[in-house]
């Protein structure tokens, strides 16, 4: 017998929330720390999000780079490609739009304290362009205070 | 295969991005442009034609491949990028620190 190992836990609202408080809950995912689960996951994602009425040019570019690069900084710089901690993915249905949260178990950053990628003195640098790109690409965009969790809105056109 | 290198008569080295170049595998990258150029190769196209998408990591590694050419007295190209990877060039002005072509061959004959 062949014993697969659990790579991604999806949960929908009638399993994650029975009673139906949680309004606008679509799904939750949590994902070990490896790279390779990375498009996998913005592919579950992207599949809600079209069916909740976002432009395909939205999920095929903003969503997919945006979450991207929020689920490679959870892995890499959050969790620090630790096995034994997770990444959790939340998407829920708002008026305007839908909004994706991705959660890492790792000690935090401070998302102010990354220079614009653009500036002259960092264009030749080999990083700092992923939260950059977040910010570019969605319509809104919070952060819990540890610097553990990015919240990310799109809108619908 | 994700990168394909291949040689062309006047000396162009052609390194082409099959899929994606993101974090999971832009290190290959890296040390195959790295490699020809300790071979003594110096006149570099990446072509992206068949490239769907390349992350912040993916950008990342173009960034330092070039500088390595840069300081290796070589010179390097970008070709084939869809109208989504020109966004994120353009996003992060990267588009500026770059020479890019829209076809591979326009790239080689630009040496």
């Amino acid at each position: 017998m062949v014993i697969v190992p659990l790579r991604l836990c999806v949960r929908r609202p009638d399993l994650v929330n029975p009673r139906g408080t949680d309004e606008g809950l679509l799904m939750t995912i949590t994902v070990p720390s490896e790279l390779e689960i990375v498009e996998q996951t913005v592919d579950i994602v992207a599949r809600y999000c079209l069916a909740c009425g976002l432009s395909v040019r939205a999920v095929r570019f903003n969503l997919r780079v945006a979450l991207s690069e929020a689920l490679a900084n959870a892995i890499v710089y959050g969790n620090r490609l630790d096995p034994g901690k997770r990444v959790h993915v939340t998407l829920r249905q708002r008026g305007e739009g839908v909004e994706v949260s991705v959660q890492d178990q790792g000690s935090g950053f401070d998302p102010h304290g990354i220079p614009d990628p653009r500036r002259p003195d960092c264009l030749e640098r080999p990083e700092g362009r992923g939260l950059f790109l977040i910010k570019e690409l969605v319509d809104g965009l919070a952060f819990n205070e540890k610097g553990t969790s990015v919240c990310m809105t799109l809108h619908r056109a | 295969m994700t990168f394909t290198v291949r040689n062309v008569p006047n000396g162009v080295i052609i390194v082409s991005v099959d899929g994606q170049l993101i974090v999971a595998n832009r290190n290959e990258l890296k040390d195959k442009v790295l490699k020809a150029l300790e071979d003594g190769e110096s006149k570099f196209v990446l072509d992206f034609s068949s490239t769907e998408y390349i992350d912040s990591s993916g950008l990342g590694v173009l960034v330092s491949v070039s500088k390595k050419i840069r300081e290796g007295g070589g010179e390097l190209r970008l070709a084939g990028l869809n109208e989504d990877l020109r966004m994120l060039f353009e996003l992060t002005k990267l588009d500026t620190l770059f020479k890019i072509c829209d076809k591979t061959d326009e790239a080689v004959q630009s040496f």
